[in-house]
This record gives structure tokens, C-alpha cells and sequence, in this order.
């Protein structure tokens, strides 16, 4: 079978000198109808990849935010099976954007207990080109890395800044891109950042070409430059949560000027 | 595969920017087990201060009464601090404060193991903050304030069900924000390696003392060793010395709360599944999606939603027999024992006093069974009378 055209992680950072900016949201918040709109909305306003978190009840790596838009989703009905359909809708309803690379974040336990085989063969499918489990480190990436090569889904590796001398153990082995975590604690906007990145993203570019992408704390234009600077992209989400949450079910038009001046900062890096 | 594994279950399910400290953890932590002086200054501090070894008392009228197996109760509620819970504490404090970590951090649900943590941070002059669900504040009140006396700060946490579990998430949490000056110090034989090795090994001070005890006085080894078990960290200490004594039963005793058939228990072995939750693979109740499911028992220290991964494994290889015990077997129990033996025990250990209640008369009076009595229960007489519908004034 010939690979979906859709199904390219590698595609988001392959222009030379072209920086990415990455989006997040929360499958199911505040409806499945909502995050049907809200990915073409971003995707409409230039992100190069969407990642949409299939909701947790106990997202230890998250913060607040991203906490409560779990629990919203989840109050609501939300599933994996419910964040799979609404990657179907996106696909299916056609237009421009139907095409956009995508990405899964969730936790461990959603995805073992659907069974990896299964979750991945879905994310092959649908063209979910990369899937990003937090609490699933270098250690334990033996759990579903069979099943996701199986299925040619990177199964994104994640560095942290207390990473320090494992970080070249997990770069060498890293697929699709590298999450690179900005800061200490949870997800959640940051006044500052305050992490060495320049020698975190040096360290890993000496053992690995794939890319590497800044996420946590991340919220204003300034910050997602300056994290586009020092690598090949931007991961926002709790700033575009927090949108969701403000306005709710008529957030298309705030996340799509969001995510336009995001992006525009990011292409200037 | 990876460390700390019991079979299949155990891990390190945990955020990447918590791996440099467990794989530090675990190294000081072998360092220190094997450190002649560390040792002696636990052996001191649990002597001394906790009040080790604890009594293995022969519950004569029980015995009478329940007409079979000789029944032994471990008086582990009995430890300063009013329950085993100190025993781990000690430990890891003290392995904290080695590691030149200057602030401990734990979860409560009841707030056994919060008082015990700030207790130890007291002790050894360290700084000290508690993570307790906010439902679990307001039912526990006094404890609260015990632990702001013995200078710890309590966190109140507001996220999910407002429960044990949630206050383990923000701990995590907690965690992964201050890692270089704070250990966190689990309460169970649960999380990621090497918690779940640690904290049994610390725990294990409860069988290698019972072993002795009941050699001495029975000449032979229990028929059974009986403890209640939520995370597991009593029931692993009263089991771990007893695993390689074949024709000793170990039972664990699951808090079924209203019944295994309703959605209103906390008995894991007997109505969850396999998952990754905690750091850990193991048994958790959890819906068909695997988001962990809201959990129930009259005992806050059994109100988890899994298990040990130990225990998974001893459960799996049919080496210890889990058994639910309902609130209301437990209650019972718990006025039985005051009556009987006159004793008040903690809710939790209640449990394991209601199954030998029940198996007991199976045993033949050349047979004795040690009940683990994991902690005392002041902090359940309130709790009890409203379940019993008395109205105290407290």
C-alpha cells in the first residue's frame, strides 16, 4: 500500500531554513464538532502540524490548563475512539487543510489499554504521523515502539533539562522530531524561560538530523521566535487551551488570529 | 526491559525530566543499603524513636471466640505516629537528607503517611509540604492541623476527583518542577522504580520482626499472614520475609466498599485491569478506555485505584490470594476488635481483622495467623459513628 500523502511528519521541517510552528489542542474541548473546526481554523492560519490531545483523567505532565480542558472533554464524552473519529472528519471533510500533518498526545495507560497494535494501525489510517506519550520515556519506549514502526508512526522522544548526559542516548535514536521540553514542571505559560536550550539543541544536533521542536511555557510571539531561533520550531498549547476556554464554542475567530501572528513570528526566526 | 520489574509489572512511567533523578535515586539507594553506618542510624531512629520492634500480641479472647486458628495480631499501631507508615518514612528521610536534599514532599489520603512525613522532617530538620486531596482536608480536619503543628505545609489539591490519587498526580507534578533539592517521598509500594523496591524493603522491618516473634512464641511458622491492602505498602512488609516459606498463606485484603458489583469500591485485584498509571504497570480500575475510574471505601488509605506492582505479581503467579472486604465487614470488625481485645484499630486494618473474623474457624487451634494491625484508629472513631449513625459532637 503507498503511503498516504498526508502521512509525513518529515514534510513539516524538510524546506531548508523553514521553521515550524506546532499547535496543540485537546480532543473533544468543548465538543468534537468544535476541534473538527478549531484544526482547520489553525490550520487555515498557517501552523505546520497540529497535535491533538486525546484527554486523560490524570495527566501528570500537564498543567492546570490543559488539566481542566481534559476534564471538560472527558466530562463530555470525549474517547479515543471519539479522537480518532474527529481525525476522520478533518480528513473527510476535504478542503485545503484535510491534508494537514497531524499528531497524537496522550498518556500511557489510553493507548496500552486500546492496545498499541490497534492505536497505531488507527493512526496509520487516518495519516496521525507522529504520537507523543509523556509519561512513556527512552526506558519504557519499548512498550509501543514495535507496534508504532510497524505502523510508520514516529513515536516522538522527549528531552528534558534534566536530561543532561542522557541526552545523546535518546537522541540517537529519536524519530520524527524531538520534543524538546523548555522548562522544569508542567506544561503551562511562562513569564521566562530560563533553560540552557542553545547547548540542549547543540548536544542533540552532534549524534541526530532530526529536528528538534521547544514546547512548554510558551506563549507569546517573542518567546516562540526566540524557541524557533534556537531550533527548527514552536509547540504551543496551553495559550491556545486557555482561547478554547475563554470564548468556548466561538473561539475560531481569536485562535485563528492567535495562531497567525504565532506563526508569523516563528517565520521571521 | 526495563528496571524494577515483577514480572511484568513495575517500570518508569514517568515524565523524561523525572529519569536522571529515579536513575539517582536508585543509585544512592543502593549505595546506602549497603552502608554499614546508614543502617545502624535507621535501626537507631526506628529503636528509639518509633518504638521498635513492635509487639506480636497473642489475641487470646478473639482466638477463643472465633474457635481455631491461634490469631496474632502485629501492633504496628503501636509505632509513634500511630501506624507502619514510619517505618518507610524513616527511611527515606533519612536517605534524603544523605543525598544532601534539603525538602521532602508527599501525598496523603487519609493523612497517616502525611503526619509520618512531616513527623520525619521535623525530626531531621528538613522542609516539608503535602499534597492531600481537598475532599480528604475537610474529612480530616485534625490531621491537617497535626501535620501544620509539626511544621509542615499542606497543600489542598483541587484537580480531579480531590482525592489519594490526585494528590499523588500533584506530588508528580510538584516533582518534576523542584527536583534537585526535594525528594518526594511515596507513601506505597507503588510509582516507578524504585519506589516500589525501596519502600517494600524499608516495610519489610514488619515480617522479619514477625517471623522471629512467632518462631519464638509458636515454635513453627503461621499458617497464614493476613494484611489489608490498598497501595500495599503493610501488606508487602508483612509478606516480603514470609514469600520463600511456601506453605505460609498471604492474604490481602482489598477494600470492596459497598461491593465488588457496585461502581462504589476500591478492590483492584478483583474488578480492575491491567494498566500504566503512577510510574507503574499493574492492576487499576479503570473504564474501557483505561481513564482510571473514581474510586470508594469507608477507609481513606485504601481508596486507590491500584495496586502495588508486587502485589500484581504475587497476585499473578498465585502466591498471595487477594480477598475483598466490604464497609460494612470492616466496621464490624473494627467495634469487634475495641470490644474483644480492646483495641482500636485503624478502618484499614479493619479489613483484615473482618476476613479472619470469617476464615479463622477453618484453621485447626495448632494453626496461628498473623493479622497485620497497620495502624491505629483515633483518626476513624468519627467517621465510624456517623456510619453507624451516632451523632457526635466533636
Amino acid at each position: 500500500m503507498s503511503r498516504p500523502e498526508y502521512n509525513q511528519i518529515s514534510s513539516v521541517f524538510q524546506t531548508p531554513n523553514h521553521k515550524a510552528f506546532i499547535a496543540f489542542l485537546t480532543a473533544g474541548d468543548p465538543t468534537p464538532d468544535c476541534t473538527v473546526q478549531y484544526i482547520a481554523e489553525i490550520a487555515r492560519a498557517g501552523a505546520d502540524l497540529i497535535e491533538i490531545g486525546i484527554p486523560f483523567s490524570d495527566p501528570i505532565a500537564e498543567g492546570v490548563v490543559i488539566q481542566d480542558a481534559s476534564m471538560r472533554a472527558l466530562q463530555r464524552g470525549m474517547t479515543t475512539d471519539g479522537a480518532f473519529e474527529i481525525v476522520r472528519r478533518v480528513r473527510e471533510q476535504g478542503g485545503d487543510h484535510a491534508g494537514i500533518p497531524l499528531a497524537f498526545m496522550t498518556y500511557a495507560n489510553p493507548v496500552f489499554h486500546y492496545g498499541c497494535d490497534r492505536f497505531f494501525a488507527g493512526c496509520e489510517e487516518l495519516g496521525v504521523g507522529a504520537v507523543i506519550v509523556p509519561d512513556l520515556p527512552y526506558e519504557e519506549k519499548q512498550e509501543m515502539e514495535g507496534a508504532a514502526k510497524a505502523h510508520h508512526v514516529a513515536l516522538v522522544s522527549m528531552i528534558a533539562p534534566t536530561s543532561r548526559e542522557r541526552i545523546q542516548m535518546i537522541a540517537r535514536e529519536a524519530e520524527g522530531f524531538i520534543y524538546v521540553v523548555s522548562s522544569l514542571g508542567v506544561t503551562g505559560v511562562r513569564s521566562e524561560i530560563g533553560t540552557d536550550l542553545k547547548s540542549m539543541v547543540e548536544s542533540i544536533r552532534q549524534v541526530t538530523d532530526v529536528p528538534c521542536a521547544i514546547g512548554f511555557g510558551i506563549s507569546t510571539p517573542g518567546q516562540a521566535r526566540q524557541m524557533a531561533q534556537l531550533s527548527d520550531g514552536a509547540i504551543v498549547g496551553s495559550a491556545i487551551v486557555k482561547i478554547i476556554a475563554r470564548d468556548g464554542e466561538q473561539a475560531g475567530p481569536a485562535i485563528h488570529a492567535y495562531v497567525k501572528e504565532m506563526k508569523e513570528a516563528v517565520a521571521r526566526a | 526491559m526495563s528496571k524494577g520489574r515483577y514480572g511484568i509489572h513495575g517500570g518508569q512511567y514517568v515524565p523524561e525530566t523525572l529519569m536522571h533523578e529515579l536513575n539517582h535515586l536508585e543509585e544512592c539507594y543502593e549505595f546506602y543499603r549497603n552502608d554499614p553506618e546508614f543502617q545502624q542510624e535507621l535501626r537507631r531512629l526506628l529503636h528509639e524513636y518509633a518504638g521498635r520492634p513492635s509487639l506480636l500480641y497473642y489475641a487470646e479472647k478473639m482466638t477463643r471466640d472465633l474457635g481455631g486458628a491461634r490469631i496474632y495480631l502485629k501492633r504496628e499501631d503501636l509505632n509513634h505516629t500511630g501506624s507502619h507508615k514510619i517505618n518507610n518514612v524513616l527511611g527515606q528521610a533519612l536517605l534524603a537528607k544523605k543525598m544532601g536534599k534539603t525538602r521532602i514532599i508527599a501525598e496523603t489520603g487519609a493523612g497517616q503517611h502525611g503526619v509520618a512525613t512531616a513527623t520525619a522532617a521535623a525530626l531531621l530538620d528538613m522542609e516539608c509540604e503535602i499534597y492531600m486531596g481537598e475532599e480528604d482536608t475537610v474529612r480530616q480536619a485534625l490531621n491537617v492541623y497535626r501535620m501544620e503543628l509539626l511544621g509542615a505545609r499542606v497543600h489542598p489539591v483541587t484537580s480531579g476527583t480531590r482525592t489519594l490519587k490526585d494528590a499523588v498526580n500533584a506530588c508528580m507534578r510538584e516533582w518534576t518542577n523542584r527536583v534537585d533539592d526535594t525528594l518526594y517521598v511515596l507513601g506505597s509500594v507503588m510509582g516507578p522504580h524504585p519506589f516500589p523496591m525501596m519502600v517494600r524493603d524499608f516495610q519489610s522491618v514488619i515480617s522479619r520482626e514477625a517471623r522471629r516473634q512467632i518462631l519464638e512464641r509458636e515454635g513453627k511458622l503461621p499458617a497464614a499472614v493476613v494484611a489489608c491492602v490498598g497501595g500495599g505498602s503493610n501488606s508487602m512488609g508483612m509478606f516480603y520475609n514470609f514469600i520463600a516459606d511456601k506453605d505460609v498463606e498471604l492474604i490481602g485484603c482489598e477494600a470492596a466498599g459497598k461491593g465488588v458489583d457496585t461502581a462504589l469500591t476500591a478492590a483492584t485485584i478483583a474488578t480492575g485491569s491491567p494498566g500504566i498509571f503512577h510510574g507503574m504497570k499493574s492492576y487499576f480500575c479503570q473504564d474501557e478506555y483505561g481513564q482510571i475510574a473514581p474510586v470508594y471505601s469507608i477507609s481513606a488509605g485504601l481508596d486507590y485505584p491500584g495496586i502495588g506492582p508486587e502485589h500484581a505479581h504475587l497476585h499473578d503467579t498465585g502466591r498471595a490470594r487477594y480477598v475483598p472486604v466490604t464497609d460494612d465487614e470492616a466496621v464490624d470488625a473494627f467495634a469487634y476488635l475495641a470490644r474483644m481485645e480492646g483495641i482500636i484499630c485503624a478502618v484499614e486494618s479493619a479489613h483484615a481483622v473482618a476476613y479472619v473474623r470469617k476464615t479463622a474457624g477453618n484453621y485447626s487451634p495448632d494453626q496461628s495467623i498473623i493479622i497485620c494491625l497497620s495502624g491505629r484508629g483515633d483518626k476513624d472513631v468519627a467517621a465510624i459513628a456517623r456510619y453507624r449513625g451516632v451523632d457526635l459532637h466533636e
